[in-house]
């Protein structure tokens, strides 16, 4: 399968529908490039029409800004709402709730403005409209499933049923945690401390999320953020239960369900 | 001996009003010491905000009996003082009862109401008493609340018992006076609630019933003029400030980080130096260290809070342990501001006392915990955001003071070298798609 990236598409004289934006854990994080390979093959196979900015794609800039660099992300941005800019990008989807809270609520004030979809919203979107067809008998078919909010997808954007939906066309059978939705208890991640250590307590945030995804008897994690993947799979673990419960991004599983 | 009481209640009542208005003129200064932020925009949704949110107090209903009891106080509360419009009046003309003649049969029906109204929010304030004292909760027994605080909540509380309580007193004995046919005690008809405590004071005198109602008058109106100075000091001023803090409340995406134009124009004329205007100043501070860095919002906030502790109870690094508490972030901010205040009061303008906000209050274990998930500003029932200030106060550790713990140095450097937080080689960016292709 050959992925474009803009600047191929633009060399042929064509333009895609839609920008996939990958970001840093998609790009280069072992697990994560999975997520992003499964979501890409989706793509392939509703026949959309879209492209990568490959090595022209740069951090967008989140975590320095959430550390209080403003200075990095302003550079981060301007660099990147050049290339966007400069590609006539309209509409980017992406994996990473972080990035697309990025693309879309603070680079419009820098002079991007584009239509940013996160990849749950547009996976729904295909299902409802018959695009992606899913196998009978699929196998998370009746399998227990707890899906965990990402902060920058729940909270941040307020978009909490699009992956719940996807999620219910598995025909799985959801179980919510107790701190879910609104309330969901974030994985410890975000605001850049993906990349530090913690601070001093008596509990680190992931042990506790996945002890509360584990405490519902699912066999199946399911995030919509690659971070999140990370500190829930290193959670479950912890608690040495990777054998019996697996953490699988939302674009994964239809991945491997459809027809 | 009358012209004497109607001086007296004047005197106390000009003064409450005095003081009370020029602490509130103090906080309004205090509030405008924050740097300007332009909240005007779509006063529709924003009035709607203010329906839901403060009037309606939406947030609350998260938990329904505590909301329906919050509720009971604040109605309770605020309906009952429609009676002090006539006590006041009383007081300044020196009648009794001055609205009977005119509501004939309603006045009765209401001052029932109020009746039942005072005996439910003497119920639901004990109630919150042990909730506070005995129960054990774990966001009112948290080292956040320690001295002052704790004091602060159940002396309101205390306040509020009496006062009612005082209201059902001066209603039983004057019904007894009015059975009696003591002058000035012109009948009402029967007040349900306070009926039940006239046997306490059946077998009194006239004298000493008299003197029983007029204390218990007086105490009363003493008590709201008390109460109504001592809001500005407590935590208690949320049943004020909720209702611009709503107005005010952030509109955009909780997502959405403030943008810094400074910055931002920095970077620019760094890239493209012909845009770069010739007099352009560097800006002086980035981020906030101090009060005055903050926006107005952020210190309207902060005297909006009433240490309910919702935000630290879903608190993500509270919950696992770590130093951080929103609710906290709060109080100092609040704290700090009042210090800068008494400072401003003494000297006129603010002189220098070797303190910051960032630091001497708030330190960088704390700010370093936050993960930014707006779990606080959700959880907020009055639309605080102590991640805004977490934030501001982040950007100056960063940004004026190169405080940062060494694995944020190493990934700002990776971000800005490599593009990624991690060191990877840009040119592996796409390996995963030739992967595919292969």
């Amino acid at each position: 399968m050959k992925i474009n990236t803009m600047a191929e598409m633009m060399a042929n004289g064509e333009t895609p529908e839609i920008l996939f934006w990958v970001g840093c854990a998609g790009s280069f994080d072992q697990r994560a490039q999975k997520i992003t390979k499964a979501f890409a093959t989706i793509l392939d196979k509703v026949g959309m029409k879209f492209a990568i900015l490959g090595k022209e794609e740069a951090c967008t800039g989140d975590p320095a800004r959430r550390a209080g660099n403003e200075f990095l992300f302003q550079m981060m941005a301007y660099q990147n709402i050049q290339i966007l800019n400069g590609y006539n990008v309209k509409k980017i989807v992406t994996t990473c709730p972080h990035c697309f809270n990025t693309l879309k609520n603070e680079y419009p004030e820098l002079g991007g403005n584009y239509e940013v979809i996160h990849h749950t919203t547009l996976l729904q979107e295909l299902i409802d409209q018959g695009k992606i067809i899913l196998k009978e008998g699929g196998s998370f078919k009746g399998k227990k499933i707890s899906f965990h909010d990402s902060c920058y997808l729940g909270r941040a954007n307020n978009i909490y049923e699009a992956p719940r939906k996807v999620l219910e066309a598995l025909d799985a059978e959801l179980i919510e945690m107790k701190r879910c939705r609104t309330k969901g208890l974030c994985c410890g991640a975000g605001g850049a401390q993906m990349f530090k250590e913690d601070e001093p307590g008596n509990k680190r945030i992931n042990i506790e999320r996945a002890d509360e995804a584990l405490e519902t008897g699912a066999t199946f994690i399911a995030a919509a953020c690659p971070f999140c993947n990370t500190m829930m799979m290193d959670g479950v673990k912890n608690r040495e239960k990777e054998n019996e419960v697996a953490v699988l991004d939302i674009a994964e599983m239809i991945a491997e369900s459809m027809a | 001996m009358q012209y004497v009481q109607q001086v007296l209640f004047c005197i106390m009542a000009a003064g409450a009003i005095y003081w009370f208005s020029k602490k509130v003129a103090e906080i309004r200064r205090n509030i405008f010491l924050g740097k300007p932020q332009d909240l005007s925009d779509n006063p529709g949704q924003r009035w709607n905000n203010v329906i839901l949110l403060a009037l309606g107090q939406k947030k609350m209903f998260h938990n329904v009996p505590v909301a329906i009891m919050h509720f009971i106080i604040y109605a309770g509360f605020i309906i009952i003082n429609m009676e002090v419009l006539e006590i006041v009046l009383d007081g300044i003309l020196g009648t009794h009862r001055l609205f009977l003649p005119y509501l004939g049969e309603f006045y009765g029906w209401l001052i029932n109401t109020f009746e039942w109204l005072a005996a439910s929010v003497i119920v639901v304030c004990i109630i919150f008493l042990a909730r506070r004292n005995w129960l054990k909760l774990k966001r009112f027994i948290s080292k956040d609340l320690n001295g002052w605080p704790k004091t602060d909540a159940n002396l309101i509380l205390i306040t509020e018992i009496v006062l009612m309580s005082l209201f059902l007193t001066m209603n039983a004995t004057d019904q007894i006076l009015q059975d009696r046919g003591v002058a000035h005690y012109e009948p009402t008809g029967s007040f349900f609630l306070s009926a039940q405590l006239i046997p306490l004071f059946e077998g009194m005198s006239n004298n000493s019933l008299v003197a029983i109602e007029r204390i218990a008058w007086w105490i009363h109106i003493a008590g709201i003029f008390a109460f109504l100075n001592y809001l500005p000091y407590s935590k208690h001023l949320h049943i004020a400030l909720a209702f611009p803090n709503a107005y005010y409340a952030n509109l955009q995406a909780p997502g959405k980080m403030k943008n810094m134009p400074e910055v931002q124009n920095e970077v620019l004329y760094a890239m493209q130096p012909e845009l770069a205007p010739a007099n352009a100043a560097p800006p002086a501070s980035f981020g906030a260290k101090d009060v005055f860095d903050l926006s107005w919002k952020n210190l309207l906030d902060a005297y909006s809070c009433t240490e309910c502790g919702r935000c630290t109870s879903e608190c993500p690094a509270n919950q696992t342990g770590k130093l951080l508490s929103p609710r906290k972030i709060m109080m100092a901010t609040r704290d700090r501001l009042e210090e800068v205040g008494r400072n401003i009061n003494a000297n006129q303008s603010f002189v220098s006392d070797n303190k910051s906000l960032l630091h001497d209050y708030i330190s960088v274990e704390e700010l370093r915990a936050c993960t930014t998930c707006n779990a606080c500003v959700e959880a907020c029932p009055v639309s605080i955001s102590p991640l805004d200030i977490i934030v501001e106060l982040r950007r100056s550790l960063i940004m004026e003071e190169s405080n940062a713990p060494q694995e944020w140095n190493g990934t700002f450097s990776n971000i800005e070298n490599n593009f990624a937080p991690w060191k990877f080689s840009p040119d592996d960016r796409d390996k995963w798609a030739n992967e595919m292709a292969s």
